[in-house]
């Protein structure tokens, strides 16, 4: 890929805790093109969430630190960038939407003053302006009614609608990349569906990149086109998303894909949904070798001691795995 | 889709008619006020009270200073509603213009304590570490001194300093109002420091971040706001708590000269003739306890209006 919009490389995002150094983020190079969307896979605690923080740089340090790596954002690397520089990339050129749409507006302004308030500190431009766009925003995340909802505080608002405004204040400012942090987890169903249909449609009208962070098999499949799949702060395995399914390496990964229920024809024949067994380990003190061994089906000796590089498979198919 | 949220989240879905215009925390807290009968009638009284000294002057334009040796400890009357006293003052009068200095008191001594206790607080809140522990540390050190002798010292020194700078008047008032605002920041303090160490953390002060607004903003704009609720609570009791000083410092003889008569002052002066003119005491001890009761029920009823956890 020629020159690519985001390009980590061996991240190392370190927590200094009370019982110990935590390596949450340890050492994951990952890179985003122009209008890609990537997604980032993997279980609760497995570092999506921390990875993606690092981009914007909202670890709190302390606890926090880098120990090592880049984030290389359009050749530019973002780690040693003064807060006030940092300022200037987020929103207009990275922005992020949370998990949690019911606390991620601030409940004491109505929405479309906290979207017209970013348009103007970022955009310059003036309130009657500012506001305006910001009724566009809410009808181009199809919000009913925008021109009155835009008065309307956080609590008059549903979740899934509240994910909608959160997408409109990320999207105000046009940015070349958004982070998705688990956009859709705390959202049902149906919901769910229609806000990765509005990020699509969203993606394609900007023309931007995203980064989507999830641990739902079925949302990375309808989505992305590329899947980074990441167990206990590294990454296992890297592929194209048609790739991935249909060829996946690391037994992680086909753990993953086990476990998503099927409901087309070859789960005619009943059979239980598979799991993983176990958990994940305790970063603290991650076990030696592959971190995955003690849960993998296929572990040998080797697994145990030594940790397995990751290494191309096939043409744009990387995976750490022995086998 | 009478309701607040429609039930279609299609933009398509045809204009949507919404039966209650939007209800603003402002508003809506002013609902839940509403609902608080005793807060609401102490809001009525209140407003009564500093109409009454606003106006009163007006409807009851009698001098305070008129010495009227015929009429001394004259109890209540036509003449003089409230009776007079041993100089033959019109006891209404002095209460009225007292008042005013009363009340302004208590609210200025509000203010420059929520100043003082929302910049300790909210740096402390930011900061942690360091910065955190030394300011908490200064704010404990403040409350474990003993406030009434402190009280006294600080005004026997500046006194005479303050009234050669700012006449004998607004000299008084501002020693005073510091004197009170600057020993009863560290409850402010403490409970915005609380508060911002709760909201720092939470997902729209975040998003707020993420989305490029500097620490200055995040501090002003999202969390401040959000934290106000138990802040305006803690300020209105402060405003009884700091009428309540100025009439101790005034009933010690400390605080404003005899010939402003706040209502402190007035009841100093009542103090030696209880047995003999008890409504003298009577008036400003009640107009005083009208005044600080009633902002009492008023900050419960703001407690309740304001409280994060309020369900309807």
């Amino acid at each position: 890929m020629a020159d690519p919009l985001l390009d980590i490389r061996d991240l190392k995002t370190w927590f200094r805790t009370e019982d110990g150094l935590v390596r949450a983020v340890d050492g994951v190079s990952m890179s985003i093109g122009a209008g890609e969307t990537l997604a980032v896979v993997g279980e609760s605690g497995c570092g999506k969430t921390v990875t993606a923080r690092s981009v914007l740089k909202l670890i709190d340090m302390p606890p926090g630190q880098f120990a090592g790596g880049q984030i290389l954002w359009r050749g530019r690397d973002l780690i040693p960038l003064p807060p006030a520089e940092m300022d200037k990339i987020r929103a207009r050129e990275i922005a992020m939407v949370f998990q949690e749409p019911m606390t991620s507006l601030n409940p004491v302004y109505p929405v479309g003053q906290q979207i017209a308030e970013s348009l103007r500190t970022h955009e310059g431009l003036s309130r009657k302006a500012a506001l305006d766009e910001a009724v566009a925003m809410l009808r181009l995340v199809q919000i009913s009614n925008p021109e009155r909802r835009v008065h309307d505080y956080p609590h008059q608002f549903s979740g899934g609608m509240r994910q909608r405004v959160m997408i409109a204040l990320a999207l105000a400012c046009k940015p070349k990349l958004l982070i998705a942090d688990e956009p859709t987890t705390a959202l049902d169903v149906t919901i769910q569906a229609q806000i990765l249909e509005l990020l699509v449609e969203m993606k394609e009208r900007f023309g931007m990149a995203i980064m989507l962070i999830t641990h739902a098999m079925g949302v990375v499949a309808e989505t992305a086109q590329r899947v980074v799949v990441m167990y206990a702060g590294k990454v296992v395995e890297e592929a194209t998303v048609e790739d991935l399914f249909a060829h996946p390496r690391h037994p992680y990964t086909q753990g993953l894909i086990r476990s998503i229920p099927r409901v087309d024809a070859s789960a005619t024949v009943r059979r239980r949904l598979e799991q993983i067994p176990g958990t994940v380990p305790n970063l603290l003190n991650p076990p030696e070798g592959c971190r995955f061994a003690a849960r993998c089906g296929f572990a040998v000796e080797t697994c145990r001691k030594v940790e397995p590089p990751l290494r191309e498979v096939a043409p744009g198919h990387k995976a750490a795995c022995v086998l | 889709m009478a309701g607040s949220t429609p039930a279609s989240p299609s933009a398509s879905a045809g204009p949507a008619v919404r039966a209650a215009p939007a209800f603003s925390p402002a508003r809506d807290a002013w609902r839940r006020f509403r609902k608080h009968r005793l807060a609401v009638a102490s809001l009525v009284a209140l407003g009564v009270v500093v109409l009454a000294v606003i106006i009163g002057p007006v409807v009851w334009p009698v001098a305070i200073n008129d010495i009227d040796f015929s009429a001394q400890l004259k109890p209540p009357s036509f003449a003089h509603p409230f009776g007079t006293d041993d100089l033959g003052q019109d006891i209404l009068a002095r209460l009225i213009y007292g008042g005013r200095i009363s009340l302004a008191v208590g609210l200025v001594a509000m203010i420059v304590a929520m100043v003082v206790g929302v910049l300790v607080g909210a740096t402390a809140g930011m900061s942690r570490g360091r910065v955190d522990a030394a300011l908490m540390w200064l704010a404990d050190l403040f409350l474990s001194l003993p406030q009434l002798p402190l009280l006294l010292l600080i005004i026997y020194l500046f006194r005479d300093g303050l009234k050669a700078v700012l006449g004998p008047e607004g000299g008084v008032f501002v020693l005073i109002v510091l004197v009170i605002g600057g020993l009863r920041w560290m409850p402010v303090a403490r409970l915005v420091r609380a508060q911002f160490l709760s909201l720092r953390e939470k997902e729209f002060v975040e998003a707020a971040r993420a989305l490029g607004a500097s620490r200055a903003r995040l501090v002003v704009h999202h969390i401040l706001p959000n934290a106000l609720g138990p802040v305006i609570v803690a300020g209105t009791i402060d405003v009884a708590n700091a009428i309540i000083a100025e009439s101790t410092l005034s009933f010690l003889g400390l605080g404003f000269p005899p010939d402003i008569p706040t209502w402190g002052r007035v009841l100093f002066d009542a103090k030696d003739y209880l047995d003999v003119a008890a409504y003298w005491s009577l008036f400003p001890g009640s107009a005083m306890f009208i005044a600080v009761l009633s902002i009492n029920f008023i900050g419960d009823g703001l407690r309740d209006a304001l409280d994060p956890r309020r369900v309807l």
